[in-house]
């Protein structure tokens, strides 16, 4: 089966409190040289049947409307290709297909 | 004719009897709702309750949306009717659209419990009219997820717009942009906040009864609209 993956991250401009946390706490366990942390969800999808244009025109509604909250979030979602890699497709930086530039 | 004014209860919801005790305190008559029945019952109001709706999964709010009930109380609030949310209900009222902006973690990730005194900057609201512009309260304020954020613009608009309905005195609790502890729509019918007037109708379990009058509001503007 085909597994598409949504990454949701706060927006840049939005503080990300429990980011500022884990990344105070690196130095205390002997971690240097990270300066900022940031943390998102990532929600990986079991697709029944093929991965085409209308399968992830429905995937990016479900992210956009439900998975991420787009006042504070953005999302990407990604094919998993067969060797692992994922591409993107779709996001919030990412134009939706026929959609006007 | 007693208004009837319903509180929904979704899995995770902690303040509904609470919210319950204060609409009958405050001459209305109380009607529980649940999450999965999209049937109003003929209530003339809606209270979504504090708590964890289903224990506040993927965001605070953002499940409860989407049960049965939301769908006839957004077309609902649409359409004129009072509704009113109070910590997590406020959280869903946002992840509904029907206000703006969105809840994110306290600033300083501490789940705050504490008696707020609260400034109310508009009485032109359903929930507020029984108070007074500049009016300063205390109701306790408890919440993980009560940093209020939305853009610049948004912000502003508010503000040109009174809208904003409470804001935080005494230093800010949560990280909440420009003090804001509660909003309404642009009707005025829906209102969102993050303090807890339910818990605050009666001196004995309450720091005060300023909570009172959110509820007396609505029961006022329903008996004689």
């Amino acid at each position: 089966m085909a597994r598409v993956v949504v990454d949701v991250m706060l927006k840049p401009e939005i503080l990300d409190p429990q980011g500022q946390a884990v990344q105070r706490a690196l130095p205390r366990l002997g971690f240097e040289g990270i300066s900022d942390v940031r943390q998102g969800k990532r929600f990986e999808l079991e697709v029944e049947g093929p991965v085409d244009g209308s399968a992830l025109a429905r995937i990016r509604e479900l992210a956009e409307t439900f998975l991420a909250n787009t006042v504070i979030e953005d999302f990407t979602v990604k094919v998993r290709e067969t060797d692992g890699t994922e591409r993107a497709v779709a996001g919030t930086d990412i134009p939706s297909e026929g959609a006007p530039a | 004719m007693t208004t009837r004014i319903g509180v929904v209860t979704f899995p995770g919801s902690l303040d509904d009897s609470d919210a319950r005790r204060a609409i009958g305190l405050a001459g209305g008559d109380p009607v529980a709702l649940w999450h999965r029945d999209k049937d109003l019952h003929q209530v003339d109001a809606v209270v979504l309750p504090g708590g964890f709706s289903y224990g506040d999964y993927l965001r605070c709010g953002a499940i409860a949306r989407f049960s049965p009930v939301m769908a006839t109380v957004i077309e609902q609030a649409k359409a004129g009717m009072p509704v009113l949310g109070i910590c997590n209900g406020f959280q869903v009222l946002c992840e509904s659209h029907l206000l703006p902006g969105a809840l994110t973690r306290n600033d300083h990730l501490h789940f705050v419990c504490r008696d707020q005194r609260l400034r109310v900057e508009s009485a032109d609201t359903a929930w507020t009219s029984d108070y007074e512009r500049g009016q300063e309260i205390t109701v306790p304020l408890k919440n993980g997820e009560g940093g209020y954020v939305a853009d610049e613009r948004t912000l502003d608009e508010l503000e040109a717009e009174g809208r904003v309905v409470f804001r935080y005195l005494d230093g800010n609790p949560n990280g909440s942009r420009r003090d804001i502890a509660g909003i309404t729509n642009e009707a005025g019918n829906v209102v969102g906040l993050m303090p807890h007037p339910e818990h605050a109708v009666e001196a004995l379990t309450g720091p005060t009864t300023d909570g009172l009058g959110f509820f007396t509001s609505a029961v006022k503007k329903l008996v004689t609209s």
